[in-house]
């Protein structure tokens, strides 16, 4: 296969499966959640639910001193790793284009200077994370196979991505057809590992927020 | 089904799962930072008590029974069915290392309610028969006596007849058509009676109309404790059949906290209709005759107090305003401890822990928390609003050689009452 | 054709001069990235270069590569460089046709074997032998023959070089390039369609400079000319690089020559010595005159998704997967959630209230 036709393959038809496997298992997992449904409380509500759940969802966007202090290191890195993967994600001008080509949506991109800074940085917060996995007690203890394998699979797409920017991988076509297939490979494992999170926190601070919220609680 | 099994654990998990439960588990991290939130793992260092952790087996059976790549994993043979062994091994996670304290729902970064799924955890582990002893007897001691602790009707008479004499005060009891009917824990009634004299020393200036319920007094509810629906269902019933039938408008909770949670936010989802009367917590009410200005004192405490909030009153009950307003009306030197309200350590007693012996040693080693909170702001009294905390608190400064008187709140208040001439 | 031997006669004959000949020296020195010290050296190398026998083979092709050498406005010292050289079989440049032709080209694989220069254009049928034959040889069989006794190939142009556009999907005529199928010879791709003039000639006075030929790339293309992509070298690159992007070929930004990465410019996948060498003696080049890079260099280019389909866009139905993965996730989501609640609510059902005297007969 010439690197063309890996590029082709990867834009194409593989980029296609990956999507469609997204996309179903996302709408899969979100019905195997939601379905269950949760009972009417018939306790009477000290709270409102809604606005104490929306706010929870947000305040658990913050920091707090106990998380710096007791977890610095899955904070900040782990605060680095998120912001700074959206923003290459959602700002780098040939991401902006994929976007816009299929959802219509378009915004304005930031100088490519400074999403390779902020790339360098994630990988970095990405390297962090994962020797501090290894290196802590109660981390490595909690980890399986698909913490780690997930750190590695994040930091491909990243990686690769660097390596086509920067043509450190020769030809091109073959530098961009490896970002595209880790990125593949992470949209098709997506929804079945726990990077589902990207969806399923939302829930799940809202329904934490929520039921603390009817008892008056801000949680 | 005749006794307990597997098969009635996993069916009981089963009926647990809801939404909630299903995003908590599909969102965690493996971040940690629930275990810096747990005074099992903050104390002992041992990851196994982190509170995710404890939930292992029902995370696997949900993602096996709930998901379908779940079950594609257990038909290939890469997840594990749940074992009765593996239940046994975790029966002390459970149990013996979470007071249901709701610490680590507070931190987890993807808003999982740990303590919420612990709850339903032990549902299964109850109906697999996999609990402690010392909670299974303090559940039959309920049931057949009334009381946990084995509180008979007699021996709250007894403490009655004894404060009417010591102080001349009047407490009714059984009296139909009163607007609040008080409830009791064994503790108040054994370790504490000065909250009964509390009561009816506070109901007398405030002109508050209330009773005790000869058939429905004890208010813990070992049931919730031991994660048993059923059980705690039969005890919730009590108080609403004793509520009902003496027609009161409301139902006072004790301080002790999951006596609270029990009636108050529990009760009727497990009676599965809502109540007659409103439920209100000791304190709400204290705080309620405090702004309506029938609440006096006559002077604040001086001494260097501080407030222990009790978990399931302030944390996970919702009373969380109240506890400072009363708390300024009588103290003119409180200091806060660093993490407080919402935010503070348990006491290490809760989720039945306190009536799990096995459990005590651990119990007393989590304690250091509590005693580094202390020596922070070195109080020269402890306040707090639970019997159950108070016990465990006093316990466990007496095991770490800590001079420190600790009180109720209710009764701190009463003390300081403004005597009235009738 | 002369009938000199050397290019310093050449040239002197057609009147370059020879300040005109260092000049043009110096400019081959540095275009394949030689010292300037070197200019004296390739300057007598090419003086005394001799003429090599040259036989060139069109196969599939649109005679765009021979255009492009040859329709130069004004004489250049490619245009003579490449005179020099003694095309001894060219079917569309030289006069003789038929047989004569044919036999001109046996004549000089037989006089020069083991010397000449093979070019090719065009790429190599193999669907049907019948699809491209010159004086009934097959397009395979010339080649082959031909190759045999050639001491180097220079494959012009993308179809030569890769299959070029014959090549392109679904490839009716089952086309190749050169290297396909020859195996045993060194073969330089000057790949591009068409190919700049003076990479081939470049190439060309590589080749009497130094008799061999120059350090290839991965794609058997001179390093010299195709070691750095069009982005890299972009004058435009500043604009994308800021994020500034022309939308339209006719808005503010494209008047304003930003980036021309949202029309498709496939700069940067694209090998080629354009941005720097230029087209029409260094009058413009594509991305200058406001169209982006159409990848040309580049195997398979014509299949790479769209011409103005920016290059990280999906080439295939990405609305199509997304409307499939929500229809088919709904519809198994909606079954298996359905499942999982009546297990749940069978399991309230089926449940019997659990006792103390249970538990207490378990502990
Ligand atoms: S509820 Fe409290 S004791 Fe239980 S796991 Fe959470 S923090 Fe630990
Ligand atoms: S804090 Fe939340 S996400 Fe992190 S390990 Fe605990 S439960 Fe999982
Ligand atoms: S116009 Fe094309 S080659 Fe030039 S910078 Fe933009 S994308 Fe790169
Ligand atoms: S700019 Fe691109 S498409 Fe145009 S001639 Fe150069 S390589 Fe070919």
């Amino acid at each position: 296969m010439t690197p063309t036709e890996f590029l082709v393959l990867t834009r194409g038809p593989l980029f296609d499966i990956a999507v469609t496997i997204f996309v179903f298992g996302i709408v899969l997992r979100l019905f195997e959640v939601l379905i269950l449904g949760r009972k009417a409380d018939l306790a009477a509500a000290r709270g409102a639910e809604f606005k104490p759940g929306m706010a929870t969802v947000m305040r658990r966007f913050v920091p707090d001193r106990e998380k710096l202090q007791g977890s610095p290191v899955v904070t900040i890195l782990g605060y680095l790793f998120h912001v700074g993967f959206f923003v290459c994600l959602l700002l780098f001008v040939p991401h902006i284009e994929l976007i816009h080509s299929t959802l219509g949506i378009s915004w304005p991109g930031l100088p490519t200077a400074m999403i390779d800074a902020v790339a360098v940085i994630t990988m970095l917060a990405l390297v962090g994370l994962f020797i501090n996995r290894l290196n802590s007690k109660l981390l490595r203890f909690l980890s399986t196979f698909e913490d780690y394998f997930l750190l590695v699979v994040v930091f491909l797409t990243l990686f690769t991505g660097y390596l086509a920017f920067h043509r450190i991988v020769e030809p091109y076509p073959t530098a961009l057809a490896l970002h595209l297939l880790s990125v593949e490979l992470m949209l098709v494992i997506f929804p079945f590992t726990k990077l589902m999170h990207t969806f399923t926190a939302f829930l799940g601070r809202y329904y934490n927020g929520a039921m603390y919220g009817r008892r008056g609680v801000e949680s | 089904m005749s006794g307990t099994s597997l098969q009635r654990g996993l069916k009981a998990w089963m009926e647990e799962m809801d939404a909630p439960v299903a995003s908590f588990f599909s969102s965690c991290v493996h971040c940690g930072i629930c275990a810096e939130a747990c005074l099992f793992y903050t104390e002992t260092g041992d990851p196994k008590y982190t509170p995710i952790h404890k939930l292992e087996p029902m995370r696997r059976f949900w993602q096996q029974e709930f998901t379908l790549f779940g079950k594609l994993l257990k038909t290939v043979g890469l997840s594990k069915p749940v074992t009765d062994e593996e239940l046994e091994e975790w029966e002390t996670l459970v149990y013996d290392s979470c007071t249901l304290c709701g610490r680590c729902s507070m931190a987890c970064p993807v808003g999982n309610d740990i303590t919420y799924m612990i709850r339903k955890a032990r549902e299964g582990f109850v109906a697999s028969g996999h609990v402690p002893k010392g909670m299974v007897g303090a559940a039959g001691r309920a049931i057949r006596i009334g009381s946990p602790m084995g509180v008979k009707l007699s021996a709250l008479e007894a403490q009655i007849r004894h404060i009417e004499n010591d102080t001349g005060l009047k407490i009714p009891v059984d009296v139909e058509g009163a607007d609040y009917m008080a409830l009791l824990s064994s503790m108040e009634i054994m370790n504490f009676p000065e909250y009964i004299e509390a009561l009816a020393r506070i109901f007398k200036q405030a002109g508050v109309s209330w009773t005790l319920c000869s058939e429905a007094f004890e208010a813990t509810n070992s049931g919730i404790q031991i994660g048993s629906k059923d059980i705690a269902r039969q005890l919730v019933q009590r108080v609403v059949d004793g509520a009902e039938k003496l027609g009161v408008k409301y139902v006072i909770s004790p301080e002790c906290g999951h006596a609270y949670f029990a009636i108050r936010w529990e009760g009727p989802n497990l009676i599965g209709r809502e109540y007659k009367f409103e439920v209100v917590h000791i304190l709400e009410l204290l705080d309620q005759l405090r702004a309506k200005g029938r609440l006096k004192v006559s002077e604040k405490f001086d001494e260097r107090l501080t407030f222990h909030d009790p978990c399931q009153i302030v944390r996970k009950g919702g009373v969380l305003a109240e506890t400072r307003n009363l708390m300024g009306m009588i103290a003119s030197n409180f200091v806060e401890m660093e993490d407080h309200r919402e935010h503070n350590w348990c006491c290490g007693g809760g989720g039945g822990v306190s009536s799990n012996e096995r459990a005590d040693e651990l119990r007393i080693k989590v304690f250091s928390r509590k005693k580094k909170q202390l020596d922070a702001v070195a109080p020269e009294t402890l306040v707090t609003a639970c019997a159950n905390c108070r016990l465990m608190l006093e316990d466990g400064l007496e095991e770490y050689h800590m001079e420190l008187p600790v009180t109720g709140l209710t009764e701190m208040i009463a003390e300081k009452l403004v005597e009235e001439e009738k | 054709m002369s009938d000199h031997n050397t290019l310093g006669e050449i040239l002197r004959e057609r009147g370059v001069s020879r300040r005109g000949f260092l000049k043009f020296c110096t400019a081959t020195a540095s275009m394949m990235a030689l010292p300037p010290t070197m200019t004296m050296a390739v300057a007598e190398a090419l003086e005394k270069a001799p003429r090599p026998s040259v036989i060139w083979l069109s196969f599939q092709e649109c005679t765009g590569c021979t255009e492009s050498l040859t329709r130069s406005h004004a004489p250049t010292i490619e245009s003579l460089i490449f005179d020099h050289v003694s095309l001894d079989y060219h079917h569309t440049l030289q006069a003789a046709s038929g047989d004569a032709a044919e036999a001109a080209r046996e004549e000089a694989m037989h006089a020069h074997h083991g010397k000449y220069l093979l070019v090719v254009d065009g790429s190599i049928p193999l669907g049907d032998p019948g699809f491209s034959t010159i004086a009934g040889i097959s397009n395979l069989d010339m080649l082959k023959e031909t190759a045999e006794g050639a001491a180097a190939i220079i494959a012009v142009g993308t179809c030569a070089a890769f299959g070029g556009l014959p090549h392109a999907a679904p490839n009716p005529t089952g086309a190749v390039s050169v290297s396909d199928i020859i195996k045993d010879k060194p073969i330089v791709n000057v790949s591009g369609c068409p190919p700049i003039p003076s990479v081939i000639t470049g190439v060309l006075a590589h080749f009497l400079t130094f008799g061999g030929l120059p350090e290839l790339d991965q794609y058997g293309r001179p390093m010299v000319f195709f070691g750095q992509s069009i982005h890299d070298r972009c004058y435009r690159r500043p604009f994308y690089d800021k994020g500034l992007f022309a939308e339209t070929f006719d808005d503010e930004g494209a008047r304003k020559g930003w980036c021309l990465y949202r029309l498709g410019c496939k700069g940067p996948m694209t090998y080629n010595a354009c941005a720097t060498m230029k087209w029409n003696q260094g009058t413009s080049w594509p991305i200058e005159s406001g169209h982006g890079c159409l990848g040309c260099s580049e195997p398979d280019f014509w299949d790479a998704g769209g011409f103005y389909k920016a290059l990280s866009i999906p080439t295939s139905d990405l609305a199509g997967a997304i409307g499939t993965g929500l229809g088919v996730g709904a519809a198994v989501g909606i079954a298996a959630g359905a499942m999982a609640h009546k297990k749940k609510t069978d399991a309230e059902h089926e449940r019997e209230p659990l006792t103390v005297e249970q538990l207490e007969g378990e502990s």
